[in-house]
């Protein structure tokens, strides 16, 4: 028979598709099943936070934050909260930062147990989402218990936390931490040896560490290629300095190492759950500067300056002195930064948001060149990508 | 130091009048790092003379100003020289100043596995004069310059792919620019005549109202409603 020849043709991948995990197209140049070229257009879910920040109040730009990686909100307003601190010069007493980043290894499993599970459904695999989304939502309630809303938490503020713990929480919270390595038992045992899970995973997506880093490359996608890069070690913030953790790297960078990263990362942040739930001091919560966190409801009711105090800061805002910072938090799915720049108002002059899933999504032409169709939705599952990131 | 003249190194309190972070638990420790950061900058400035302009540490942070034209070689020189490292490009970004000459900023974030440390390096540049791309320094450049180009309309020379990225297709105008209204010019609406969505001028049924906190006394700026008639009177 006379060998006939193949054109390639180009393939539009989304923004419907199931495992694209949101709303991302992208246009595969295909040589038969193979992937020549892949051109992710994203985009479809700017929403203009950046703009949009920039003629809010600094209080008021919080909630924006929760809409970035929806998976995982609180450690976006982490990062915001921090810069703001460091521009403001403002002190969180040491119950407030406890919390905060007992909550943010919340967030952390939050988005992990999501990753692996959307992961392993993306490549055949539908069991570890029932199994996990069950754990989420236990830890959603824990969410809910402390701030009243799920996802959208709004609860870490320039200053601290919004409100307490109620009473109770903590036990059961340490509670769900002994039962919850249990639960990671299962997903591994259904998965980690899984003979169709590593076929779709092992060798699929590698990246060396050099081109890691030369892409931008954090968290857990960077780890997975071998380096032990976690800035929760590297440049501590709030009480991370006092956490004892361990920081699992991969050796091949490929997807099945990134699987692995994170299932190992989840047993360390329950671990350093369960050291915030046994270190956390009494206290304020929030810093007791009444010209950045407004006073208690009932010094309200007796005191003028107090009602003053809360007047102006939920109509004018604080002003933050003029300045610029870079700060960058350990977000699950890496390095998540807010560039701020104030010009002594009560607005943000340039609010820049870092998102990490942004640099790791354009290296899909990279990771997925000479791949099978079927990898690419390998790929995107294990790089962890949400759209609200990186669309702004 | 022959490089001194052209080159103002702020050593001096931030001019703000922003307090200084005080961490009880690593105050020490935050000084040291301060004049590590320093000296680094010293370093660079020294390798650099002609190419970086003024160097500072602000917020435990080092910000180096460079000649626009030389930003290549001081990208390529932080990346690869022993004491620098920067191996990892963060983040590329613009922030528009419109008051001034060159009213755009393009500021680049550098990370160093190796040394821990961070860099911060700022060119300025308008809205005609092209910067050159660091995509053959940092393939990372790539889609943050795209996006730079998208948002701010700074124009980024030799870049291999420069589309827009986050906006519409067939978006006008460049949103994060201080000039641009923060409604934009278009909306979109299903149109159930033409089976498609159409794009018609923004039609708002309120104007938005700007608030002047700065001054103590006047909370709202707008005009209010009447106040037109006791001018013309």
């Amino acid at each position: 028979m006379a060998e006939k020849q193949i054109k390639n043709y180009t393939l539009n991948f989304g923004p419907q598709h199931p495992s694209a995990h949101g709303v991302l197209r992208m246009v595969l140049e295909m040589d038969g099943e193979v992937i020549e070229r892949a051109d992710p257009h994203v985009g479809q879910l700017h929403r203009g936070t950046e703009k949009l920040i920039e003629y809010k109040s600094y209080l008021q730009a919080v909630p924006y934050f929760d809409r970035l990686d929806y998976v995982s909100p609180q450690n976006q307003e982490h990062a915001f909260a921090l810069a703001v601190e460091k521009l403001l010069g403002v002190e969180v007493p040491e119950r407030g930062q406890y919390i905060r980043v007992l909550y943010a290894e919340i967030g952390r499993i939050l988005n992990h147990i999501f990753t692996v599970c959307a992961f392993a459904m993306d490549t055949g695999a539908m069991t570890p989402m029932l199994y996990g989304f069950e754990e989420r939502e236990l830890l959603m309630g824990f969410c809910e218990r402390v701030c009243g809303a799920r996802m959208h938490m709004n609860y870490f503020r320039p200053g601290g936390v919004s409100y307490d713990m109620p009473a109770g929480l903590a036990d059961d919270i340490h509670a769900w931490c002994e039962r919850f390595p249990d639960v990671l038992d299962d997903i591994e045992t259904l998965l980690t040896e899984n003979r169709i899970f590593k076929q779709r995973a092992v060798d699929i997506g590698a990246i060396s560490a050099e081109d890691a880093q030369d892409w931008g490359f954090t968290g857990p996608n960077l780890r997975a290629t071998g380096v032990p890069w976690d800035l929760r070690k590297a440049q501590p913030y709030d009480v991370y300095d006092r956490m004892e953790f361990d920081i699992p790297a991969g050796s091949h960078g490929d997807c099945y190492d990134r699987y692995l990263v994170r299932m190992i990362e989840m047993r360390q942040s329950v671990k350093i759950m369960k050291q915030c739930l046994d270190q956390m001091p009494t206290g304020p919560v929030k810093t007791t500067d009444r010209k950045v966190s407004p006073p208690p409801r009932s010094e309200m009711k007796d005191s003028m300056e107090a009602l003053i105090h809360h007047f102006k800061l939920f109509t004018e805002g604080y002003r933050v002195p003029p300045g610029e910072t870079y700060t960058a938090v350990e977000a699950p799915k890496g390095e998540f930064a807010v560039y701020l720049v104030s010009d002594g108002t009560n607005r943000p002059y340039r609010c820049k948001i870092r998102p990490p899933g942004f640099t790791h999504l354009q290296t899909m032409d990279v990771l997925c060149k000479g791949h099978m169709l079927a990898d690419a939705v390998a790929n995107l599952g294990s790089l962890d990508i949400v759209f609200g990131e990186i669309d702004r | 130091m022959a490089f001194s003249s052209c080159r103002k190194r702020s050593s001096e309190p931030e001019p703000c009048g922003a307090k200084p972070r005080v961490r009880v638990n690593n105050n020490g420790e935050r000084r040291e790092m301060d004049l590590a950061l320093q000296d680094l900058g010293e370093y660079i400035a020294a390798a650099l003379p002609q190419e970086v302009l003024d160097t500072r540490v602000s917020f435990d942070e080092l910000i180096l100003t460079a000649r626009r034209e030389a930003i290549i070689k001081v990208l390529t020189f932080l990346r690869d020289d022993i004491n620098c490292q920067f191996k990892e490009l963060m983040d590329v970004c613009g922030v528009d100043y419109p008051e001034r000459e060159n009213r755009f900023e393009v500021v680049y974030n550098l990370l160093s596995l190796t040394h821990n440390n961070r860099v911060r390096v700022k060119v300025s540049t308008d809205a005609e004069t092209p910067v050159s791309s660091a995509t053959a320094v940092f393939s990372a450049a790539n889609w943050l310059e795209r996006e730079t180009w998208d948002m701010f309309g700074i124009f980024f020379s030799d870049h291999p792919d420069l589309r827009r990225i986050l906006t519409d297709y067939g978006f006008e105008g460049h949103p994060l620019r201080k000039d641009f209204p923060l409604t934009g010019y278009v909306e979109v609406r299903y149109d159930d005549e033409q089976k498609r969505v159409v794009y018609e001028p923004v039609k708002l049924t309120q104007d938005y109202r700007t608030f002047d906190f700065l001054s103590p006394w006047e909370g709202m700026q707008a005009q209010l409603p009447g106040d037109e008639k006791a001018e013309d009177g």
